[in-house]
């Protein structure tokens, strides 16, 4: 890979007082301004991948690489926080102010920018995310989707290269994950941004460059979605579902159909079905 | 006869101040007994409200809840027994364990309805074999353990009050899709076991086209719509203009019939859009 933004080698972890390591040996890169997915049932490992991106975790064994930098290199920590940005799961507990303005400063106001700066950086990422005619609300009224838009601004106002979201949707109702998932493309769209989106839902990856699955703490599968999710037996076996698209095209081949495993998305399932019945 | 009959419910937050809200806004229903309803509508739509109504949490501004042909406000004594008999799982529920050991925090309905230890250890036994929560965990606390066991503790210590109605806000949220098979599936047997009914307030569409009898869309504190699941993804425009999004079979099927493929209109699982498939292709051209 030309340049890589992350690189991850060799890397094991083990939590303090557990018998079982939760990543074994996990090699990859990261690709500048790709769009990344990692999928992976609860406890394969996925999350704690995540956390070791910004040195949220330091790897019990191997190293991780951000721009360079070791993330067990303590003097470049801040360096490296500020290069790679970390949105979680549940929104209430990442905002802290209680104005949503002063809660994207948070960040900035902490690593020494200066207040001229911060303002621009403020209304820059709330602007990024569509929350900027909320910059004056209070963050507890708003929607889920809405809080969480919020913390993604709050970590673009450090101006990351990368920003890694743990199960971002995992709380929210249909129209809040929609929200934040069209932030996120966005982000990448037009800012060229590295993203690295942990999911449990496949619909989330379908756009994605790359998907990676984890099982066991290992990289059980890699590749673009399609390729992925074309291996549908060893997808089951992972203990995971394909996206509904695949799930019917599977069954369908079993029942003599010539159909693609890779029309992923409803528009390319439904035409290459169409053309079949168009055949006969 | 219905288990649970709501009349002219109407719930008002805040009311006489500038915040006032009207979250439920006079809904009447009956629930019959065995009955798996399905309860979906997004953020607001008043669906978290209404479900509070049935086991006497919140109380109504107006209208009247009954529970086996009581009025459940009718005294002190009957709201407090129809928390038993209906029992709430809220959303997120792995947040709400508290106790210090999982017995301890399976054992707490059953103790407050006032049953001898003996009972009470029964009970969390056979509660806790039921959400497949294992006999060496019950004595650890449930910080140990991982997001999907606590969820199953927390399903477990509803279950152990053996409520006749039970109801699930959300129960698969957050789990990835063998935690949320697994959860499905114990709501099921629960219910041919007790011959229980059960609700379920879910945002994903393809759990409740699976599980549900019965369907009630709400929409601004009303129930706009209530049929079968057939019958109501047939309304897939509707749905969509409400905000809710429709089970990916429907879609699919939808995006088929645009493409002039002739499938029916009342399509919402996988499988069954499959068989239709394969039926209509033995049966000869579609087009």
């Amino acid at each position: 890979m030309t340049d890589p933004i992350l690189k991850i080698e060799h890397v094991s972890y083990t939590y303090p007082e557990a018998e079982e390591p939760a990543l074994r040996d996990v090699t990859l890169e990261i690709a500048r301004g790709s769009f990344v997915a990692v999928l992976g049932h609860n406890g394969s490992g996925k999350s704690t991948l995540a956390k070791t991106f910004n040195g949220i975790l330091i790897p019990t064994e191997g190293r991780v690489l951000v721009e360079g930098m070791d993330t067990a290199d303590e003097d470049r920590l801040l360096d490296i926080r500020r290069t790679v940005g970390m949105v979680f799961q549940n929104p209430d507990n990442q905002i802290v102010a209680s104005v949503v303005e002063d809660d994207v400063a948070f960040a900035p106001e902490n690593l020494g920018v200066a207040p001229k700066e911060i303002r621009q950086r403020v209304d820059d990422a709330l602007r990024a995310v569509g929350m900027y005619d909320f910059r004056l609300h209070a963050p507890h009224l708003l929607s889920g989707g809405q809080k969480q838009r919020v913390a993604i601004a709050g970590v673009l106002a450090m101006r990351p290269a990368c920003i890694v979201l743990d199960e971002p949707t995992a709380m929210l109702d249909p129209i809040g994950r929609r929200e934040v998932l069209a932030t996120v493309e966005e982000l990448r769209r037009e800012r060229g941004m590295t993203v690295v989106l942990i999911t449990h839902h496949m619909s989330e990856c379908v756009d994605a460059d790359r998907v990676i699955v984890m099982n066991g703490g290992r990289v059980a599968l890699d590749g673009s979605p399609k390729a992925v999710f074309s291996q549908v037996e060893t997808m089951r076996a992972e203990g995971l579902a394909v996206p509904e698209t695949t799930e019917l095209i599977y069954g369908l081949r079993q029942g003599g159909f010539d159909l693609p495993l890779d029309a992923l998305s409803v528009d390319e399932c439904a035409d290459a079905i169409a053309a079949i019945f168009k055949k006969d | 006869m219905s288990i649970i009959r709501v009349e002219n419910l109407t719930h008002v937050y805040s009311q006489g101040t500038p915040f006032e809200k009207v979250a439920v806004d006079n809904i009447s229903v009956e629930i019959g007994r065995g009955e798996i309803l399905g309860i979906i509508g997004h953020t607001g739509s008043g669906k978290s409200t209404f479900i509070q109504h049935l086991n006497a949490l919140l109380k109504p501004t107006s209208g009247r809840v009954f529970f086996d042909g009581k009025d459940i406000h009718a005294s002190k004594e009957t709201a407090r027994d129809v928390r038993f008999q209906v029992g709430l799982v809220f959303q997120y529920p792995e947040y709400q364990l508290f106790e210090e050991t999982v017995f301890k925090d399976i054992a707490f309905g059953p103790k407050n309805m006032g049953l001898s230890e003996a009972e009470i250890a029964e009970r969390v036994h056979e509660a806790a074999g039921f959400a497949d929560v294992p006999e060496s965990l019950l004595e650890a606390s449930p910080l140990e353990l991982s997001g999907g066991q606590k969820r199953r503790v927390a399903i477990a210590g509803v279950i152990a009050m053996m409520p006749q109605v039970l109801i699930l806000d959300e129960p698969t949220a957050g789990l990835d899709p063998v935690g949320r098979e697994s959860i499905l599936q114990k709501i099921l047997d629960y219910r041919r076991e007790t011959e229980g009914t059960i609700l379920l307030i879910s945002h994903s569409m393809d759990d409740v086209a699976r599980l549900a009898t019965r369907l009630l869309v709400f929409d601004k504190g009303r129930i706009a719509m209530d049929g079968t699941p057939a019958e109501i993804f047939d309304r897939a425009g509707e749905l969509k203009a409400m905000g809710l999004t429709v089970p990916a079979a429907t879609e699919i099927a939808l995006a088929l019939r645009r493409r002039g493929v002739d499938i029916p209109e009342s399509i919402y699982t996988i499988n069954y859009l499959r068989k239709q498939l394969v039926s209509l292709r033995e049966g000869g051209g579609a087009c």
